[in-house]
C-alpha cells in the first residue's frame, strides 16, 4: 500500500492539504509580488527625483 | 536584536537574506515532517485522519504566534511611535488570517468524518473563529481610515485588546467542555502523542513558524518600499 494511498477518508484528506497548498501558494505570491511592485516604484521615482 | 533591526537600513540589510534563507529552512522542515507524517502508521482510533494533524496543529500554532507577533509590534508602534513596528504588525494580520483560515477550514476537514459534524460552537473552534474575525477586523479597520497615523493607532488598539483571546484559546479545552480534544502537546507531564506522530508534527510546527518568519520579513520589506514609494511620490507632488 502506498503511503499516499489515503483510503476511505481520501475525500476529507486531500482537500484539507489542497487548502493548505492555496493558502501557502496564496501568501508567497502575494508577499513577492508586493514587495517587487512597490520597490520598483520607490526606484522608479527616486530615479526620476535625481537631477 | 530587535533594537538593532529598529533602523530600517539594518532591517533591509538583514530581511534582504534572512527571508530567502528563513523560507528555504521553512520548505526543508515541513517536506521533512509531511515525508514523515505519511510514513507513520494510521492511528489506530482515527486511521488515516491522522494525516491533517500535520498541517492543522501547525496552522492553529502559527495563527496564535502570528497574533503574538501582531500584537507585540502593535505594542511597539504605540509606545515608541515607530514606524517599522508598524508596517510589521501591518505585514503579520493578512498572514494571520491565512493561517487561521488554513486551521479553521483543515479542522473542519478533520472534524466531519471523526466527529460527524463540520462545525460545532464549541469553545476551542469559536475562540479560533474570533482570532480570524479579529485579524479580518484589523485590516478592515486599518482600511477605513484615510489617515494613516490614527488608522495605525486605532488598529494597534484593537490588536492590543485581541490579545486576550491567545490564552482563551489555548485554555478554552480546559475551561469548558468542549467536543475539540484536550491538550495533548504542550502540558503539564509531556506530550501525550506518540513519537511516531510528535517528530514529524514537531517538525511541520517548526517548518510553519520558519515559513511564517520569512512571509513576515518579505511583506514588512514590501510595507517600507511602499512607503518609502509614497514618500517619494509626495515629495515630488510638492516639488
Amino acid at each position: 500500500m502506498s503511503v499516499l494511498d489515503a483510503g476511505k477518508y481520501a475525500a476529507f484528506i486531500w482537500p484539507a492539504y489542497g487548502v493548505t497548498a492555496l493558502g501557502f501558494a496564496w501568501m508567497i505570491i502575494d508577499s513577492v509580488a508586493r514587495g517587487r511592485r512597490w520597490r520598483r516604484e520607490a526606484e522608479r521615482l527616486d530615479k526620476a527625483r535625481a537631477p | 536584536m530587535i533594537a538593532a533591526l529598529a533602523n530600517p537600513h539594518r532591517f533591509m540589510a538583514f530581511s534582504r537574506w534572512a527571508a530567502p534563507a528563513l523560507g528555504a529552512l521553512a520548505a526543508a522542515l515541513i517536506l521533512a515532517g509531511l515525508a514523515m507524517g505519511f510514513a507513520a502508521p494510521p492511528d489506530y482510533q482515527q486511521g488515516q485522519t491522522v494525516r491533517i494533524m500535520f498541517i492543522h496543529v501547525p496552522a492553529a500554532w502559527t495563527a496564535m504566534m502570528a497574533y503574538g507577533a501582531l500584537g507585540a509590534a502593535s505594542f511597539f508602534h504605540l509606545v515608541f511611535r515607530h514606524s517599522l513596528a508598524d508596517a510589521a504588525a501591518k505585514a503579520a494580520a493578512p498572514l494571520g488570517a491565512a493561517f487561521t483560515f488554513m486551521a479553521l477550514v483543515t479542522g473542519s476537514l478533520w472534524g466531519r468524518p471523526m466527529w460527524g459534524t463540520w462545525w460545532v460552537w464549541d469553545a476551542r473552534l469559536t475562540s479560533v473563529l474570533v482570532l480570524f474575525l479579529l485579524f479580518l477586523g484589523y485590516m478592515a479597520l486599518r482600511a477605513s481610515i484615510d489617515d494613516e497615523a490614527k488608522a495605525a493607532r486605532a488598529a494597534a488598539i484593537l490588536a492590543l485588546v485581541g490579545l486576550i483571546n491567545l490564552p482563551i484559546i489555548k485554555y478554552s479545552v480546559d475551561w469548558w467542555n468542549t467536543l475539540h480534544q484536550g491538550e495533548s502537546i504542550f502540558r503539564a507531564g509531556g506530550p501525550t502523542l506518540a513519537a511516531v506522530y510528535l517528530i514529524p508534527l514537531a517538525l511541520a510546527g517548526a517548518g510553519y513558524s520558519a515559513a511564517f518568519g520569512a512571509l513576515w520579513l518579505a511583506r514588512t520589506r514590501a510595507e517600507v518600499w511602499r512607503r518609502r514609494a509614497a514618500s517619494l511620490a509626495l515629495q515630488a507632488a510638492l516639488a
